[in-house]
């Protein structure tokens, strides 16, 4: 086998080691096929050095646990096949932008989530439990873009991806909005209407600059940026009606 | 509080965009008109002396310009640079731009 076929079948993967301190780490990796960039970080830890941390649980895109920088973009690890984002065989491999790093690879999601409470992103039922199922019309407007905003996986990319966030460490952030926007269309919340005053400050929904990286980068392709443009329009709508 | 400010400067934000832009394409077509006989005061003047017209187009532009300026700096203020008080900067920016501006549509006047 000549030394090009070898190289062929090596990547060439840097791996951040370290905390906010720190460095990329080489490695020499077999190119598999049908290979993920998680598959690759779980070679090393496996392989070639039990002492890198990194975190994934379903490795089929649906827990949103595996989100790393990858070549400098924020992508989910699992669902990020080797051949589409290798760069001549190089893989570099950092943690997700925006959020401090614990250890290698492994983020602290704390902060992000803790936006999410802050923003007012819980679901409050209108209706108790011995009340029957809410009918709710597939086809209305509401419902519409509720659905348009749901299939969010909490992954953590968009705010990986979002300038305003790495500007604004109070802004509540792509994932908080698009969340908060479901429940603003979400006919069975309680008061639909009280979402808007949480993300009406001045680290909510204004700050946004309709950059659309969180749209770019989510693996789900949702558009945050068009759930925030929908909430700027709502807190509006709001403040005429006196509601805010 | 802060939440209806917010909103009251994205709908002046929007608003003001919305004078400008017409105001703009308006002011450039302008521009490339006057000059076709060559550019001077005089021509200037000839056309902006004693047109409550020319006047009134440019005090609304100025009105809208400096509240839309104002709004962006305060944005950029706050998110590239630790100074606090970002918003009283951008206010005296807005009363300067209306001060100079409609000192400039009086004088043309």
């Amino acid at each position: 086998m000549s030394a090009m076929d070898e190289a062929a079948k090596t990547l060439q993967v840097d791996i951040w080691r370290g905390g906010a301190q720190g460095a990329f780490q080489s490695f020499t990796v077999p190119h598999e096929v049908s290979q993920t960039v998680l598959d690759v970080v779980t070679y090393v830890q496996r392989r070639l050095d039990p002492t890198l941390s990194y975190r994934f649980s379903c490795r089929v895109g649906m827990c949103g646990t595996c989100a790393m920088m990858v070549n400098g973009r924020p992508r989910w690890t699992c669902r990020t096949h080797v051949d589409r984002i290798a760069d001549d065989g190089r893989i570099a491999i950092a943690p997700l932008r925006n959020f401090p790093v614990i250890k290698d690879l492994a983020v602290d999601m704390t902060a992000f989530f803790d936006k999410w409470r802050d923003a007012g992103a819980r679901f409050q039922p209108r209706d108790g439990a011995a009340d029957s199922f809410a009918n709710v019309d597939p086809n209305s407007p509401a419902r519409r873009a509720a659905s348009d905003a749901i299939e969010c996986i909490g992954c953590g990319i968009c705010h990986a991806a979002c300038d305003v966030v790495s500007w604004n460490p109070d802004y509540l952030g792509p994932a908080a909005l698009n969340r908060v926007w479901t429940l603003v269309n979400d006919e069975r919340d309680a008061d639909p209407a009280a979402h808007l005053a949480p993300v009406a400050g001045d680290a909510g929904c204004h700050a946004c600059h309709s950059q659309q990286g969180c749209a770019v980068h989510c693996p789900n392709s949702l558009s945050p940026t068009a759930s925030i443009a929908g909430l700027k329009r709502q807190t509006l709508a709001a403040l005429f009606r006196g509601q805010l | 509080m802060s939440g209806r400010l917010e909103v009251w400067l994205f709908a002046a934000q929007r608003l003001s965009a919305m004078i400008l832009a017409p105001l703009v394409l308006l002011h450039l077509a302008t521009m490339i008109y006057a000059v076709q006989d060559g550019l001077s005061a005089a021509e200037i003047l000839g056309r902006t002396r004693g047109s409550v017209f020319w006047g009134g187009l440019y005090a609304l532009f100025i009105a809208a310009a400096s509240v839309h300026g104002a709004i962006g700096l305060r944005a950029v203020l706050r998110e590239w640079t630790p100074l606090r008080g970002a918003g009283v900067v951008a206010m005296a920016f807005c009363v300067a731009i209306l001060a100079l501006g409609w000192r400039a549509v009086a004088a043309i006047t």
